[in-house]
């Protein structure tokens, strides 16, 4: 068997791309109405159509609402992260803008539009000495390999824009061009703290890589397929008829579910590890030479990044579209998805707000020293609790101590041993 | 033989030609990059999902990291970046060089064993049988691609951090900053 024909898993390759939407009709105890609103929305538009065109035109609305939805909510995330900033730092935050055309101001809620706009009418100046293609591709490249991470995650029951077998291997793919972008922008500058701001995002963004799909190799492991809605699948059903399977709720799926998602904080350029655009010390990284919309499409990327990597996690490890309790599923799928979306992201802002921006030698040592060997170690717990998974009785109490010992272990020692010489820290300073 | 195929032949063939003849290493990296992502593009068309992204995942993601990586750091100054096919020693060792990698590769691709008749249905295969596949039957190859990598890293890291020796104790020379050409 060669290795093209293993890995020959979809039937038709050629329709691959636009297969979407379009996966057949699972009757559960959730097909309400409600929950297919979505597709009868969507028929209601296209049922009358040729079938060619239909499937054209049915491809191209999952991508237009795709892509207006995270818009939109880009837009709205800025507000809100600016506003949760601000209640955090006890501040009102930007309150002043209004909707335009109106006298209501409901809390600075015009305030995107009025960025956007700023944006738009923004100078746009190019250095004279730069790379002008390389310039200009680099927001465009960022932007679209962000954009394309997308295709694959399971919006709620048969909301997947592409139904993939290998659709968690190619979110990651696609994520990893967003490394190249970096560099394109840091390179095509033609300054030298663009350029040094872009290596030291780019060892960034290569230590972090590591743990984050390590993190994720227990998932497949479990459920046995690299399809996001196959992973999806796998987490179905309550055990007592309360306690949904989650990954996250498993001793290794929690370890998972925290290293990936301190990882997805720094692929995501979020604070703590917001270094490649420090403002203070490498004026604004690989930032320096943008202004105007390009400015606006790095940040665009970043938030799309960051979505996209919150809806991967609430996939692997929080239950996909799936409610947490048995008589919640009356509530549509999607609108799960989104709360924990909603919740992921909140979490990032949080998290945004309260902790200092690591050094950089921090940085790589916690990725390397900390992070890779977790997730190492997770890995041989995760296969622990698959080679134990008919258990009963007394032993299943065993099989959870073991495990949890395996994760909280290490953990407490190897956290320890970093930390030797620099905690607790004296601040002679501050 | 599809107009697919075709674009995606011309593309990847393309860029690596255009790379060659470019005199900025950076911009032949990047077009290197861009020809391996048009052989993901080609085992995507080929219907070897799995293999594409992993291509993607491993020369987009990391190896073209390691070029660009040593490509700025083995790199000096700009007029280095310039490299002339000037000595005839170079030319032997480079068509030498590629002589044998083409010879090891054609003959392991004429002397392959493939089944010709391909199943009219595509055959499913599970994660799981990928994995003993890569793991018992081409473990050993896999082992190899992953020395060869490991060596190809340390080589850069050797080739960059050689460069600049330094006997303790000495101020390093001021290095006039590189002089740009204002067009």
């Amino acid at each position: 068997m060669t290795l093209v024909q293993l890995s020959r898993v979809t039937p038709g390759v050629s329709d691959w791309f636009f297969q979407s939407l379009s996966s057949p009709f699972i009757a559960a105890a959730g097909d309400s109405r409600l929950e297919r609103l979505p597709i009868i929305a969507r028929d209601l538009l296209t049922s009358r159509l040729p079938e060619p065109w239909r499937w054209w035109l049915n491809s191209l609305l999952a991508i237009l609402v795709v892509l207006f939805g995270f818009a939109i909510l880009f837009a709205l995330l800025t507000l809100v992260e600016r506003k949760v900033l601000g209640r955090v730092q006890n501040r009102p935050g930007p309150n002043r803008t209004g909707l335009p055309f109106t006298k209501l101001r409901l809390f600075g809620l015009g305030q995107p539009l009025a960025d956007g706009i700023k944006m738009l009418t923004k100078e746009d100046i190019v250095p004279r000495s730069a790379d002008k293609l390389l310039h200009f591709l680099a927001p465009v490249a960022l932007l679209a390999f962000s954009i394309l991470t997308f295709a694959v995650l399971p919006f709620g029951r048969n909301l997947v824009p592409v139904e993939l077998d290998a659709g968690i291997l190619y979110f990651f793919a696609a994520g990893a061009g967003t490394e190249l972008a970096v560099f394109m922008a840091g390179w095509a500058s033609r300054n030298k703290y663009s350029l040094l701001a872009a290596m030291r995002a780019l060892a960034q963004l290569i230590s972090y890589e590591l743990p984050l799909l390590l993190s994720f190799v227990p998932v497949i492991m479990m459920a046995g397929t690299l399809s996001t809605t196959g992973v999806v699948e796998a987490q179905a059903g309550w055990k007592f008829g309360f306690i949904p399977h989650w990954h996250v709720l498993t001793p290794w799926g929690f370890a998972a579910f925290v290293i990936f998602m301190v990882s997805a904080l720094a692929e995501s350029n979020r604070s703590p590890f917001d270094l490649p655009e420090a403002e203070s010390e490498l004026i604004a990284g690989h930032l320096t030479e943008y202004s105007g919309f390009k400015y606006a499409l790095f940040f665009m990327a970043e938030y799309f990044g960051m979505c996209a990597l919150s809806a991967m996690a609430v996939t692997l490890f929080l239950g996909g579209w799936r409610a947490p309790l048995p008589f919640l599923e009356i509530v549509p799928s999607y609108v799960w998805f989104a709360l924990k979306l909603f919740a992921l992201l909140f979490g990032f802002i949080w998290i945004r707000a309260t902790f200092p921006r690591l050094r950089i030698d921090q940085l790589t040592r916690f990725a390397w020293k900390f992070l890779v060997p977790m997730a190492l170690i997770n890995l041989g717990t995760a296969a622990f609790w698959s080679l134990t998974c008919n258990w009963s009785g007394p032993l299943q109490l065993a099989r959870w101590a073991i495990a949890l010992a395996l994760v909280a272990g290490p953990f407490v020692v190897m956290g320890r041993k970093l930390s030797r010489d620099y905690a607790p820290r004296t601040y002679r300073y501050a | 033989m599809s107009i697919a195929f075709l674009i995606i032949a011309l593309v990847t063939l393309g860029s690596a030609a255009v790379a060659m003849s470019l005199r900025n290493l950076i911009h032949s990296a990047l077009l290197l990059i861009a020809s391996w992502a048009g052989i993901a593009a080609f085992y995507l068309w080929a219907g070897a999902e799995f293999v594409a992204f992993a291509q993607l995942l491993v020369y987009v993601g990391a190896v073209s990291m390691v070029v660009l990586f040593a490509v700025l750091l083995t790199r000096q100054s700009r007029v280095d970046m310039a490299i002339a096919p000037d000595a005839l020693r170079r030319i032997v060792a480079a068509l030498l060089a590629g002589g044998a990698t083409l010879g090891v590769l054609f003959g392991a691709v004429v002397s392959a064993p493939l089944p010709i008749a391909a199943s009219a249905t595509p055959v499913t295969v599970s994660v799981r049988q990928m994995g003993q596949e890569l793991m018992g039957t081409h473990a050993a190859a896999l082992l190899i691609v992953g020395a060869l990598l490991t060596v190809a890293l340390l080589g850069a890291i050797i080739l960059a951090s050689t460069g600049r020796e330094d006997p303790p104790g000495v101020a390093p020379p001021a290095v006039a900053p590189p002089t740009r050409k204002t067009s």
